[in-house]
């Protein structure tokens, strides 16, 4: 298990450098930020000024050199638009956006696994069949233009729920949350739903097609000829072998949840860090951009981990590779 | 001798998109208390619907669409589910093929086999435990407290047969159906399981439906054969009756299609032409285009009758049954 921990970590530290040096020339490759961040009639002294204080004078391979040494340190760069540390700017609004992603991917859980088992159990009855229909369209409606429609509905028309923004949040640990209010939750649960739109219609997919070839296992007939009852038959010989695979797209999807989630926070205004994405790279802000994405990647590396150490506590056939050392 | 099963014109159907298929057709049995029945037929023959049947397992699209199945004197065709559920795995068990897909693989044996208790008696835990421990001793697992814990890849193809009996044993049913449980096994742990089966059937007095295509199988472990044929018994009597004096045309094909009954060198005999498919029997008898002694009477479906008067024990359904090559 160790051995195997060490060599992850390591795994993990060549994709975060490989991942920095892609941004750092994909940004320098698209343009200028100095064009865009200093005033056009600003005289030559001042933009010299302003591309050294910025470290922009520098070849580009220095800058990658003096980004990895301030790394080392846990030092991300500061923002060429705010100043202040982009890792910071980041952080503060990763709670909004891991918010978002956890309601959304639990709405997602919680119907589509048992809608799933459903449809999995009654192909051919009309429940199942309007169940499935349902699931093709959580994927195929464009999820900006799904946001739009509940605006629309529920803000607009029927004036239900708020259109924009996190509410009143209360601190958990320091960190403001929505969902330990009323207001938080009225304003939560639309963006969460249209971000877990694709995701239910994936688990159910994955739950029916899990259920059906389950049931045609003999281990399914011969725990029926023991005489165990249906809910048990259904909820551990299936629900068991079927979470296998789930728990696996599970962890996979939520990492491109967080991505994702950047339509939906820029639909919904929700400040998220996905929002301050789309701001920074209208920017050029590369040190934010850097830091986004180096979070992201880290972020999808321990939910692989996670997956993986599940996996193997899920399936007894799968030990993780070096489990004795 | 208590007749503990006796199923009367058994009918199971299955509706496809060619018509409506009987994979058991009219088919009957009684079986007594420790007594071993062989279930003998090609692939496709229905022996595996009529186990299903019997258990209440047939799945749609198929159905039991007629007949009686009685049970210790019950009859169960027209049970509820739950009536029939409290009865599978209790009083009737049943035991498949392929040992390494019918136990869970995610789920660890003492799961598996308390869980088997627990759904017929109202037991702790520790209880159910203590019986599910019994049963891997009494089926030849060593230290079987320990094996409780184990999963089921953690044990051979044999071992995991031995499990599945095991559980099938654990609630003491009166007919255990075993569908070919050692075709997937080798040679010489078949042997062992076999003698095993015949001796725990006969030590708790259980009766037990084998069902094979294989008649060397049946020869040293059955009472009583059954031959089936597209969903049909066609013969039946004593298992030395059968494969010594065989009545039906069918019968003593399967016979010599069994390798150590032909002599050295001398070239396997195989029944000529195929399984018909069940959506394209010929009218009357089912085996009339594989059969030597087909004659016209053969067009019409001959009724179940005694092989050989007066001898009762051993009937055929065939209008030119085979005369006695021991007489
Ligand atoms: N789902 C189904 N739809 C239509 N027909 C079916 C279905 N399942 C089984 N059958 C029919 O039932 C017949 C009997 O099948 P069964 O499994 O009982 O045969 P078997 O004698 O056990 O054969 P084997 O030795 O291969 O196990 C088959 O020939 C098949 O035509
Ligand atoms: S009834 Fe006729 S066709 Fe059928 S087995 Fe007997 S002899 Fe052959
Ligand atoms: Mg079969």
């Amino acid at each position: 298990m160790l051995v195997y921990l060490i060599r992850r970590s390591l795994q993990s530290v060549v994709v975060l450098l490989a991942m920095s040096l892609l941004v750092f020339v994909g940004v320098y490759a698209v343009g200028n930020p100095i064009d865009i961040l200093i005033n056009p009639q600003a005289d030559q002294q001042d933009r010299e000024r302003s591309i050294a204080a910025l470290g922009l004078d520098k070849p580009l391979w220095l800058q990658y050199a003096l980004f990895l040494k301030g790394a080392l340190t846990g030092d991300l760069g500061n923002s060429f638009v705010q100043g202040t540390p982009a890792l910071g700017l980041i952080l503060e609004r990763m709670p909004a956006t891991l918010e978002l992603a956890v309601v959304a991917m639990l709405i997602a859980i919680v119907l589509g696994i048992p809608l799933g088992l459903w449809a999995g159990m009654k192909p051919d009855s009309l429940s199942g069949r309007s169940i499935m229909a349902g699931s093709i369209l959580g994927f195929s409606l464009p999820t900006f233009w799904v946001g739009l429609m509940l605006i629309m509905v529920f803000s607009v028309m029927l004036g239900w729920l708020p259109s924009n923004g996190r509410g009143e949040t209360r601190l958990l640990f320091g960190v403001p949350v929505s969902f330990l209010t009323v207001d938080g939750w009225r304003h939560l649960i639309m963006p969460a739903t249209n971000l877990a739109l694709f995701n239910l219609a994936l688990m159910i997919r994955l739950t029916r097609a899990g259920t059906r070839e389950a049931l045609l296992q003999d281990y399914v007939k011969f725990a029926r000829a023991k005489g165990l009852s249906n809910a048990r038959v259904i909820g551990v010989h299936v629900l068991r072998n079927i979470l296998i695979p789930i728990v696996t797209v599970i962890g996979l999807q939520f990492g491109s949840l967080i991505a994702f989630a950047i339509v939906t926070e820029s639909v919904f205004a929700w400040p998220g860090m996905g929002k301050l994405l789309i701001d920074s790279i209208n920017f050029l802000d590369r040190p934010v951009i850097v830091a986004y994405l180096l979070v992201i990647v880290t972020l999808f590396i321990v939910i692989n981990l996670v997956v993986d150490v599940l996996y193997s506590a899920l399936d007894p056939r799968v030990r993780l590779a070096d489990a004795k050392g | 001798m208590n007749v503990v099963l006796d199923v009367r014109d058994l009918c199971t159907a299955f509706a496809t998109r060619a018509g409506v298929v009987r994979a058991v057709d009219h088919v009957s049995l009684t079986v007594h208390a420790g007594e071993v029945l062989g279930l003998v037929g090609e692939s496709g023959s229905g022996k595996s619907m009529t186990g299903y049947s019997i258990m209440g397992l047939v799945e749609p699209p198929g159905r039991v669409v007629g007949g009686s199945i009685v049970l210790d004197g019950r009859e169960i065709t027209s049970l509820s589910p739950g009536e029939m559920r409290a009865l599978r795995g209790n009083r009737v068990a049943m035991i498949f093929q392929d040992p390494m897909m019918t136990l869970n693989p995610v789920l660890r044996i003492d799961t598996q086999m308390v869980e088997a208790v627990q759904a017929h008696d109202d037991v702790s835990h520790a209880i159910a435990r203590d019986r599910a421990r019994d049963a891997l001793a009494r089926v030849g697992i060593p230290s079987p407290d320990e094996r409780l814990n184990a999963y089921p890849h953690q044990f051979s193809g044999g071992m995991r047969q031995r499990v599945a009996i095991a559980i099938a044993l654990l609630n003491r049913p009166d007919l255990i159906i075993a569908d070919e449980p050692t075709t997937a096994l080798d040679v010489t742990i078949q042997g062992q399981i076999l003698y095993e089966m015949q001796t725990l059937a006969q030590e708790s007095g259980t009766a037990l439906i084998w069902i094979t295509h294989d008649l060397s199988v049946v020869a040293g472990l059955a009472d009583r054969v059954a031959v089936m044929y597209a969903g049909r018994i066609v013969e039946e009597g004593g298992t030395a009756d059968i494969i010594e004096r065989p009545a039906h045309p069918y019968t003593r094909g399967l016979i010599d299609s069994v390798p150590s009954r032909n002599r050295r060198g001398e070239r396997l005999r195989q029944i000529p032409g195929m399984t018909p498919a069940l959506t394209a029997l010929p009218e009357g008898c089912a085996f009339q285009d594989r059969c030597n002694r087909a004659t016209a009477a053969c067009a019409v479906a001959p009724p179940m009758t005694v092989a050989r008067p007066p001898y009762e024990a051993q009937r055929v359904r065939c209008h030119h049954p085979l005369p006695d090559p021991t007489a």
